[in-house]
């Protein structure tokens, strides 16, 4: 069996053209992540640029409101560029540069990592090439600007559904045409190996941060942590260094869209069945033919029809949950941190914040959950408002 | 694995193979068992077809179209089967399937490999299943007497030898670096990588990618077994929809002989 399986899981399922570069950046990989040089630099970039360690925050008022376990929120939000992105973004970006590399592109769905991309290519020097699906071009607008104005090229894909998948399709187009100087900084623990451990391992400093800063506080783990997934990357990072702690429970929140028994979804676990796309065998929304489905949910970010290898394995030997969560109940836990707590969450991480909304009353109050709040909400403050049938350009 | 069907296709009096592709489908079944029936007549030594996929990531704009224009129709895998059973009725022609792992995979390897066949269906290109994944498919197209044709990049440097001593029914040498589509210039040192896979191989080996002209044909042809036709094929499908078929006819003709005309290596 081939390199990077999470059970029957990952694999490098990719042209020819790519398969040599892969194998320089799995090296290259293994070489820089003992070098301390390496990490010291990547710490330093960490703690003093993007804001690290983030803050875990009590959640007080929404732990009376909802009653049962205390609910802890790991800001992600508050890292520099506003989301999780940037922990994996810098790793890559710094990896990339020691390559030798002088570009770099990326997919974006929300734009998020477009932005988290084009901030490191600024920071580090680096040509920088974002590719975007038309409709989320549209849907994130702001972000898109703000690549712009980070100095990067942001191409509007308008192949398939113009969305977060055809920019995959079109940055792997793009990157077999020209990996010299290129390098693919890939956003979510997907893809083929080695980019689903590269990915993991960079943003596994969501836990290794919040399971220090839990035992300091509660002086025990928590009982569950939640987090929203698309392709997996702030779940995989906030699940992480638990997976060993087998009495945390570990929900990774999909995409429902309008409802799993609807076409107008993005819950791969949910309604997805194994195939083989991106480079990885894995779960992945797709007809009966094996033809990937459009799939739909108001987060760009989660807008994605296939679920990282390591999630897909998690599921399979039942360690971690996997719930979908409507557009309805996202936008509704979206307002509801607003009001509560004053924290504006991402769309995205609003989906994780729905599932506490739900659950929290089943522990008790000597429990606690952790939710990852994966990004901030500014971008989707258009959306949100457009949803709620509020024209903002009255 | 001896594939018959495919060293009959390189079996041509210079030794040297003029290959197209054809997205099935498009424009609709019909058109396609026409277009596969007269591109046989015109003298193509072994037919591609491609199973349409949604998301062809080795694919250039020109067949990404032909592809969605295909499933948009209706087009499905069972379809392309019968497609090629009524292409049988008529004709022997070598013929390949060119698509992506996930149609193949969804399918069931068994039953798909066993349709091919039944329909002798002599190989499959998959762009996405390179040589360290092909192990869990392989064996099984090996069995129902399919070749799994492997792909060779001009990124493979030292992998050249590694998938060509292994390669079964012909190599498809890639000719430049992206997706396919039609180039003007091909400026990959093809002559090399030949070279490395003729010290390990005597299996045939066809360059593809960006060939649309007469002369870069006779090019390719002339130094490896054969030249792959593909987005120039599909384009002239994309201009002239279900009225491609004379079309069709005189290009490939033209291009089969320009590959004819190289000479042959002396025994």
């Amino acid at each position: 069996m081939s390199k990077g399986r999470f059970g029957i899981h990952g694999g490098q399922y990719i042209s020819e053209t790519l398969m040599n570069e892969l194998i320089r950046l799995e090296e290259a990989y293994e070489h820089y992540k003992k070098d301390p040089e390496f990490n010291a630099e990547l710490a330093q970039l960490l703690n003093t640029y993007a804001g690290r360690p983030s803050l875990l925050y009590y959640a007080e008022k929404m732990t009376k409101d909802l009653g049962g376990a205390k609910i802890y929120l790991k800001r992600e939000d508050l890292n520099h560029t506003g989301s999780n992105k940037i922990n994996n973004v810098l790793g890559q970006a710094l990896l990339a540069k020691k390559m030798g590399k002088t570009r770099l592109i990326a997919e974006t769905g929300a734009g998020q990592h477009g932005v988290a991309t084009a901030t490191a290519a600024a920071l580090l020097g680096m040509e920088c090439e974002i590719f975007m699906g038309r409709e989320d071009t549209i849907r994130q607008a702001l972000n898109v600007y703000r690549m712009e104005l980070l100095g990067a090229k942001v191409n509007a894909v308008t192949t398939g559904t113009q969305t977060l998948k055809d920019a995959v399709n079109d940055a792997m187009r793009e990157w077999s045409s020209r990996v010299y100087d290129t390098h693919y900084c890939l956003g979510s623990v997907m893809g083929p190996h080695p980019f689903p451990t590269i990915v993991c391992d960079f943003q596994s400093v969501i836990s290794k941060e919040a399971r220090e800063q839990i035992l300091e506080r509660e002086g025990k783990l928590p009982a569950a942590v939640v987090a929203c997934v698309g392709g997996g990357s702030n779940s995989i990072g906030m699940f992480y260094n638990f997976i060993e702690d087998k009495d945390v429970e570990l929900i990774g929140c999909e995409a429902g869209g309008k409802g799993v028994d609807t076409p107008e979804t993005a819950a791969t676990i949910a309604t997805g069945t194994l195939g083989i796309f991106h480079g990885m065998k894995s779960y992945f929304c797709q007809d009966e033919y094996g033809q990937i489905a459009p799939v739909y949910s108001i987060s760009a970010g989660l807008d994605y029809p296939g679920i990282g290898p390591e999630h897909a394995y998690l599921h399979d030997i039942g360690r971690a949950q996997y719930v979908p969560i409507t557009d309805e109940e996202a936008v509704n836990a979206f307002e509801y941190l607003s009001k509560t707590e004053g924290i504006i969450p991402a769309i995205e991480s609003a989906h994780a914040v729905a599932q506490v909304m739900k659950i929290a009353k089943n522990y008790s109050p000597d429990q606690s959950i952790i939710i990852c709040i994966s990004g901030r909400g500014d971008k989707d403050v258009a959306a949100i408002a457009r949803y709620r049938g509020v024209d903002l350009h009255d | 694995m001896i594939n018959e069907k495919i060293a009959k296709a390189f079996d041509t009096k210079n030794k040297k193979a003029f290959i197209a592709f054809i997205t099935a489908g498009d424009p609709d079944a019909d058109s396609s068992v026409r277009y596969i029936l007269e591109i046989a007549r015109a003298g193509a030594d072994l037919i591609e077809i491609g199973i349409p996929f949604s998301d062809p990531t080795a694919e250039g704009t020109v067949i990404q179209e032909a592809n969605i224009r295909s499933l948009r129709n209706g087009m499905t895998t069972d379809d392309v089967f019968e497609i090629v059973r009524r292409v049988r009725e008529k004709s022997d022609v070598p013929l390949c399937f060119m698509t992506y792992a996930n149609p193949v995979f969804h399918y069931g390897y068994d039953r798909f490999f066993a349709k091919c066949e039944e329909l002798s269906v002599a190989g499959i290109i998959i762009p996405d299943m390179p040589y360290e994944e092909k192990a869990e498919m392989e064996p099984i197209a090996n069995a129902h007497g399919v070749s799994v044709i492997s792909m060779i990049a001009p990124t493979s440097e030292s992998r050249i030898k590694m998938i060509a001593a292994k390669a079964d029914g012909f190599i498809y040498v890639v000719s430049s670096m992206g997706v396919t589509g039609v180039r003007t210039e091909i400026n990959t040192d093809l002559a090399t990588i030949l070279q490395h896979i003729r010290e390990v191989t005597d299996t045939p080996a066809a360059i593809g990618f960006g060939i649309s002209t007469p002369e870069q044909a006779a090019k390719m042809a002339a130094v490896s077994d054969g030249a792959i036709v593909g987005s120039a094929i599909v384009r002239i499908v994309a201009q002239y929809g279900t009225e491609a078929a004379p079309h069709l006819y005189d290009y490939v003709k033209r291009m089969k002989e320009a590959v004819s005309q190289i000479p042959g290596i002396m025994e």
